[in-house]
């Protein structure tokens, strides 16, 4: 079983979404994330003053998926979330113990 | 005056002023509120709440009789009594048919507070409550009144020819002078200045904060309106047009300023800059022609955002821009009764800049001293874990929004 990270432009959200649904993929965790870096983010400027510039927003979905499902999704999300510019985000790959449902105990693929 | 149908309508409308300018505390709980952050805005409008309450007691017991005491020491300082009590017989005569006594006293009791909820504003997120409410006790029994005294009560500046028709120095710039002399020994919120830098620590709902100076705006008819201290149709309405248009003509000034200046458009400026022209009116709201009052209006506009930034390089830290508003802008409301308007002259510019001078320095030694004692005795900041955790759970054992996750 694996868990896949994907920080994703917020712009992007709704085609990756629409991309995995294709291949079935419907269920997520959602996190409103910021990225902290060396990229400019959106300027802000308060009372006369820029601030954090170095903060960017993104989304950070998190699949649960079988072994043999990932690279598909992975492969998805890499074509549904790019715009070419710097900033498109990344993913990461978990490996995980176990999977389970809790309304009734189902267990790895059974729980996805 | 046996008119007593003009005395009723008189009097109606300073009752209807008075509601209006108690409006204005709705105002600023909710500007002030908007423009800190989260974790403190229980414990900004739980000093607004508690100022209002402090104001108006403390008024009723020796406040009123400080500021109106009937005679005074060389115009300087005088007390009438303790508490309320209906002068005997009168009513239709108390003020020549234009309002009761007691008309008199709620009318002034709402303005009492404002000088400390100005105050609230410039020290909030990091002042210790009840060290605030101490200060905010003296300033507004003793030290408002008596600078108030000065003008309305009949004292030296009134002899003198000071003028001040509702406020911009008596009120305003009396409450900026505070919010000066406190936050100058409060210090700055943590992390708002680290050497050279100033970092912004933006307000948690802009939106809150605009109601809020809608609210006071909408108060102001009143505070202006009422202070003709009659229901006059000729003053009473060019003073409600000038108000409108002060307000406005801020607004427009601070958003081409801004604009030029930072490349933004901040609306917290902007909220800054109505409340600034609506201040510069107020010493003159009645001698104003509408023209006279864009301009005024136009000018604090610009005056507010080089002002807010003033304040920031000289590290007085200001999160809702109270001295710009209302000291920058009282101190050129004032000088612009000598400017413009009927009363505009060379000796009228020097009684307001007399006013101006003498109000500002005893506030200031006022305020300053009383400050200084509270903190050396009962201490003026809140702990750094305080802070930084924010008032509303350490102070107030409660959040603002219980509902919402964790910031």
């Amino acid at each position: 079983m694996k868990k896949i990270e994907a920080i994703i432009r917020m712009s992007k959200f709704e085609d990756v979404k629409a991309a995995l649904a294709e291949i079935d993929v419907r269920f997520f965790t959602l996190h409103d994330v910021r990225g902290y870096g060396l990229q400019q983010g959106e300027k802000k400027i308060y009372r006369g003053t820029e601030y954090g510039t170095e903060f960017i927003e993104r989304v950070q979905m998190d699949i649960l998926t079988t072994t043999e499902k990932c690279p598909q999704i992975v492969d998805v999300i890499l074509k549904s979330g790019a715009t070419g510019s710097v900033g498109d985000g990344k993913i990461a790959i978990h490996s995980l113990d176990k999977v389970y449902r809790i309304r009734n105990a189902d267990q790895n693929a059974e729980a996805i | 005056m046996t008119d007593t149908t003009l005395f009723t309508v008189n009097n109606l409308w300073i009752l209807v002023a008075a509601t209006l300018v108690f409006i204005m505390h709705l105002g600023f709980s909710t500007l002030e509120a908007g423009l800190v952050r989260r974790k403190n805005a229980v414990n900004i409008i739980f000093k607004n709440v508690m100022i209002l309450a402090i104001g108006l007691v403390s008024y009723y017991i020796i406040g009123f009789s400080l500021m109106y005491p009937g005679e005074s020491w060389n115009g300087l300082i005088g007390f009438s009594q303790i508490g309320l009590s209906l002068p005997a017989g009168e009513s239709i005569g108390y003020a020549d048919g234009n309002y009761t006594y007691w008309t008199d006293f709620i009318f002034q009791a709402m303005f009492a507070a404002t000088c400390c909820t100005i105050v609230s504003g410039a020290v909030a997120e990091r002042i210790k409550l009840n060290s605030f409410l101490v200060i905010c006790l003296l300033f507004v029994s003793i030290s408002y009144p008596i600078t108030g005294m000065w003008k309305w009560g009949g004292g030296w500046l009134d002899q003198l020819g000071f003028y001040d028709f509702a406020g911009s120095t008596l009120v305003h710039s009396v409450g900026g002078w505070g919010a000066l002399a406190v936050v100058y020994l409060l210090g700055p919120r943590l992390g708002k200045y680290s050497g050279k830098r100033i970092n912004p620590i933006p307000g948690h709902n802009i939106p809150l904060a605009a109601v809020g100076v809608l609210l006071l705006w909408f108060g102001w008819f009143g505070f202006n309106g009422g202070s003709v201290l009659s229901a006059d149709p000729d003053t009473v309405s060019l003073v409600f047009v000038n108000t409108a248009l002060a307000g406005a003509a801020g607004a427009i000034g601070c958003y081409f300023c801004t604009g030029y200046l930072f490349k933004s458009n901040d609306l917290s400026m902007v909220l800054n800059g109505i409340l600034g022209g609506l201040v510069g009116i107020t010493a003159g709201a009645d001698l104003m022609s509408p023209f006279e009052s864009v301009i005024i209006g136009v000018i604090a506009g610009v005056i507010i955002p080089f002002s807010v930034v003033f304040f920031d390089r000289i590290k007085i830290d200001d999160p809702v821009g109270a001295t710009s508003v209302h000291l920058v802008c009282g101190i050129w409301g004032t000088l612009a009764v000598g400017i413009f308007g009927s009363m505009a002259g060379v000796a009228q510019l020097g009684y307001q800049a007399i006013g101006i001078v003498s109000i500002g320095i005893a506030t200031l030694i006022f305020i300053y001293a009383i400050t200084y004692i509270v903190k050396m005795t009962m201490g003026l900041r809140v702990s750094e874990e305080i802070e930084i955790e924010g008032l509303d759970i350490k102070e107030h054992q409660i959040p603002a929004y219980h509902d919402l996750s964790p910031a």
